[in-house]
């Protein structure tokens, strides 16, 4: 079926894009910066195109993995391996997807340094389309992480004012995190012998590996996440990034603890993952209720919908360490829903950023009367941020709390009052900038949407429509896989406790 | 009565067991060097880049001589006392690379007037046939004499900028703390010899089957001169103000070969001499080594001269490569050749950088002169920023993998407090590399430095490229490295 390494080439075409603009596209005149705009959008775009053949390959019949690709790397036991299943690869297409965007989206807003910005988002691309597509642990590691360079510079260079604080503030609470996740991966590689990632879910690992193993993981994609009270990085990051480095961070970086969790946490340590739920649950309780609190108080627009991801991904880990079906399709239902709406609202804050060069909503108000489409579209995706029905954001909200009732009844009910918690702070942001008066004489001559921007904002307002009326495919996609996952999950839990009833 | 020459067949000049195949590398250079000594004393100082050039092709020739020309596998000499194995092999010619290196980075050090010293490259020459022996002791007094050979070459060689203060200052410096050291080394080896009753290592490993009183105070006087010369805390003191004294040449040399050669011997001393006690030097082992990494970290926070901010990242690498040590295991070996190689390749190409910065001629040494380079000088600053986050050990940059390769053995080894303690360390330790990129990419531009010279170009490129692309293949060098541990064992 397979003649050419598909998702290899998805995974570094991006660094071979970089590459030709690092040759060809130097400097800070003009005319490189628009050959590296190009180039890097056309990059982007084959690569997209590329991993489309992805999807029309895929089976997704099969719960196995796919398009395996193996190779030698470092010795004989930690190998290069790629593939993707029903989990992972809505992912890849999720970022090959996005990238075109930003790459749109920067198109005018970024002047400085355009080669090295697009240089630093390609190979982003391809440490994050890595990240989701490796099967080899070592490999995990080192794209993931390997993103926090560019992501370090992005922020850092582009960045707002406190760009700085905000930056290294990302890149060493993320390192921290990571840096116990290797150690424990070093201990499952002399557990199994090897760090092939299949193998390790089918090898039994000890219950005190399995503990130690499982809080070293928790602490990487826990800040990842992030989940409260880790998630302070989160809201700096995203206010001082630029429009596309948040919709990076938003849409695909914090997918990646999640991913973390549904890949190495729940079917490699499946006891410890059953022994720490209820804290899981605890924490994300306290995220979706606690940074929704936050979120209507805030004053700038993206540090706004910064602390409502923070509230959305506690959604997302209840709904994975519920370990039913239904719960872990709503995950990942509701991780791409959000990487495409949080993707969005931030492409929306980008559009009046860009004219007004603030982010303050107190400087907004009456937006609707200069800029209807904008305020057609952005009601869109504010209401696809509360969950309403009809939006792809109620399905993924819809079925993590239904998963996670069968399981935890109390956490349910405080998440879901974390449901009208985000009505309260979206609406309230959305009243403050488009509604009511046109105050500011500054917004009197501002413009609606350009054709550049509309282009940006169409495809994600189609998705979020589109998943909301009929999600079916998307579910069928990952269906097998998540409930293989499942099942193998619950198998271990049973057989434990089984045991336990026997004595 | 017979005597010793009578032994002695025509054929055989040598007797069994003292052929002067194995050590033909160190002869070729010692000889090299006396005779490029000669060149330069009739020549007179002009003769300096003419000198260096040769000493360079000197120590290829004797890289050479060890790949290629000498038989494989485990050569004896000297009675036992100078082992030439697959380990020795590997880390000389590392040490060989660094010195060469060295001196390729030094002609425009040497190229002004009152610094035209060809005694310069002769030092290093002779320096680097110590650190060869050192490589290959095989008891402890081929040690004393390799570390004696390389140590009292560096002191010179650490003020050869004879008109500048801090030069002088961290030659003295570095003497007297070294001859200290030096004492130290030899009290605690004449401690082992009147316990054992012998010198060499074997012997060692032979007569010493549990601890003993006498053996741990030897031990521990031993390992406080290595670890002197490795720079690893409570030995450190020396390092940051020598770093910061001596020229920058020399300050990349000290950082590069005597590293290798010293930690080279501190590995065999310890898994060949004392192979039955490891719990006893394993304890120190761990201490110096969480000691040094916290120390390396904590300590290059505050420091605005870029130098010497450098030496308390080599404490802290060294303490780094101490973890693997600590393991005792043949990965942990392994890990720690992996280490020095990569760290080798890091520090040569930084300290190149640092070299580069002049402005007018005057070198540009605090961290606040990089502010900007990005702008004035995008592929120095490109260069500098992944080197950096190399020694950062952030993937998929050579630095992760072989921090990488050392925890990964002290995880088999079960030496878990010691592993969290490292990478926590590393987290900090990645702050001040962090904020030399911020200095370069997110600060406004100050001074740019002057246009850089050839050969100093090449250095930074391919160690570069080294790290950037390690991870591509990074199988030879770890199998490499595997066999070289394997000889070990």
């Amino acid at each position: 079926m397979m003649t050419w390494p598909i998702l290899s080439v998805v995974t570094f075409l991006p660094l071979l894009g970089a590459l030709l603009i690092f040759l060809m596209a130097r400097g800070d005149s003009e005319p490189a910066a628009r050959n590296a705009r190009w180039i890097a959008l056309w990059t982007t775009l084959i690569t997209f195109v590329v991993s489309l053949i992805l999807v029309a390959r895929f089976d997704p019949a099969q719960p196995g993995f796919q398009f395996v690709e193996e190779g030698r790397w470092l010795a004989s036991t930690i190998g290069y391996k790629m593939g993707v299943d029903g989990i992972s690869l809505p992912f890849v297409i999720l970022t090959t997807a996005l990238l075109p965007i930003c790459i749109i989206a920067s198109w005018k807003s970024v002047t400085a340094r355009v080669p090295v910005y697009m240089i630093a988002f390609l190979v982003l691309e391809t440490l994050m389309t890595g990240t989701f597509a490796a099967l080899d642990l070592l490999l995990f590691y080192v794209f993931f992480e390997g993103g926090l360079i560019p992501m370090f510079l992005i922020i850092g260079i582009w960045g707002g004012p406190r760009r700085v604080y905000a930056t290294f503030k990302f890149f060493l609470y993320t390192l921290l995190g990571s840096v116990l996740m290797l150690l424990a991966i070093m201990a499952l590689y002399w557990n199994a012998g090897t760090t092939d990632i299949p193998t390790l879910m089918t090898t039994a690992v000890p219950r005190g590996l399995q503990t130690w193993a499982w809080l070293a993981f928790f602490a990487s994609f826990a800040v990842k996440m992030p989940m409260w009270p880790v998630h302070t990085w989160l809201p700096d990051a995203h206010v001082e990034a630029p429009t596309a480095g948040s919709v990076i961070l938003a849409a695909i970086l914090l997918k990646m603890g999640g991913y973390g969790f549904l890949r190495f946490s729940l079917p490699m340590f499946p006891l410890a993952s059953h022994d720490f739920a209820p804290l899981v649950f605890t924490l994300s309780a306290i995220a979706i209720v606690y940074t929704s609190l936050v979120a209507m108080v805030q004053e700038d627009m993206k540090k706004l919908i910064a602390y409502s991801s923070v509230a959305h991904m506690g959604f997302v880990t209840m709904g994975i360490f519920a370990g039913t079906s239904q719960g872990v399709a709503g995950a990942v239902f509701q991780m791409v829903s959000h990487g495409i709406v949080s993707g969005a609202l931030f492409l929306c804050v980008g559009v009046v950023y860009d004219r007004m060069h603030t982010r303050e909503i107190a400087a907004y108000g009456g937006l609707v009367n200069r800029m209807p489409l904008y305020a057609m579209i952005f009601l869109v995706f504010t209401m696809a941020n509360v969950g309403l029905p009809g939006t792809s954001g109620f399905i993924g909200e819809f079925l993590t709390l239904i998963g996670t009732f069968r399981v935890s009844t109390t956490t349910a009910f405080f998440a879901a009052t974390g449901v009208i918690l985000s009505a309260a702070y979206a609406l309230w942001l959305y009243r403050k900038v488009v509604f009511g008066a046109l105050v500011n004489p500054a917004l009197a001559t501002i413009k609606d949407l350009t054709f550049r921007e509309a282009v940006t904002l169409g495809p994600l307002l189609v998705l979020t429509i589109l998943f909301g009326f009929y999600p079916k495919p998307l579910l069928d996609f990952s269906a097998a896989s998540v409930q293989q996952l499942v099942n193998t999950y619950n198998q271990a839990v049973t057989v434990v406790k089984a045991a336990a009833l026997v004595q | 009565m017979k005597t010793e020459g009578q032994d002695l067949t025509p054929m055989n000049f040598t007797p069994a067991g003292y052929s002067l195949l194995p050590v033909l590398p160190e002869i070729v250079l010692a000889v090299g060097a006396m005779a490029l000594l000669m060149l330069g004393a009739f020549r007179g100082q002009r003769s300096t880049p003419l000198v260096v050039t040769l000493a360079i092709v000197l120590l290829v020739v004797t890289g050479g001589l060890l790949l290629w020309w000498l038989p494989s596998g485990r050569l004896e000499t000297f009675g036992g006392s100078f082992i030439l194995d697959g380990y020795a092999r590997f880390l000389k010619i590392l040490a060989l690379l660094g010195s060469a290196v060295t001196l390729l980075i030094s002609y425009g050090f040497l190229a002004e007037r009152p610094r035209r010293i060809f005694e310069y490259a002769i030092l290093i020459l002779i320096s680097t046939v110590g650190m060869m022996t050192l490589i290959s002791a095989g008891d402890l007094i081929t040690l004393y004499l390799g570390l004696e050979l390389m140590s009292l070459s560096l002191y010179v060689v650490a003020a050869s900028n004879r008109d500048d203060v801090k030069s002088t200052e961290a030659g003295l410096k570095y003497f007297v703390l070294g001859a200290l050291a030096s004492g130290m080394m030899l009290y605690g080896m004449s401690l082992i010899y009147g316990f054992t009753g012998t010198v060499s290592f074997t012997g060692v490993a032979a007569a010493v089957k549990s601890g003993s009183i006498g053996v741990a105070f030897g031990l521990v006087f031993l390992l406080a001169g290595l670890c002197f010369k490795i720079s690893a805390v409570p030995f450190h003191m020396w390092t940051p103000d020598v770093y910061e004294g001596a020229p920058t040449p020399v300050t990349a040399f000290f950082s590069s070969s005597p590293k290798v050669a010293a930690f080279a011997v501190f590995v065999r001393v310890v898994l060949t001499a004392f192979p039955n006690i490891v719990h006893e030097w394993q304890q120190i082992v761990v201490f110096v080594a969480i000691a040094s990494m916290a120390l390396g970290a904590f300590g290059a926070i505050g420091q605005r001269n870029i130098k010497r901010m450098m030496a308390y990242s080599s404490i802290g690498h060294m303490g780094f490569a101490l973890v693997g040590l600590a393991a005792g295991t043949a990965e942990g070996v392994q890990g720690v050749i992996v280490y020095l190689v990569i760290y080798t390749t890091m520090t040569l190409g930084a300290f190149t950088i640092i070299l580069a910065m002049n402005h007018d001629g005057r070198p540009l040494e605090q961290i606040s002169d990089f502010a900007g380079l990005s702008r004035s000088k995008p592929l120095l600053a490109f260069c500098f920023a992944m080197l950096l986050f190399s020694l950062a050990g952030i993937p998929p940059l050579a630095g992760f993998f072989a921090k990488f390769y050392v925890f990964t053995a002290a995880i088999k080894a079960g030496l878990f407090t010691l592993s969290v303690v490292g990478v926590l360390s590393s987290v900090v330790g990645a702050f001040y590399y962090l904020n030399i990129i911020k200095v370069m990419y997110f600060d406004q531009p100050g001074q740019a430095p002057d246009a850089m010279r050839l050969e100093l170009g090449t250095v930074v490129a391919a160690s570069t490229l080294f790290n950037l692309l390690f991870f591509a293949y990074p199988s030879p060098l770890i199998s490499a490295a595997g066999n070289a541990a394997k000889s070990l064992f």
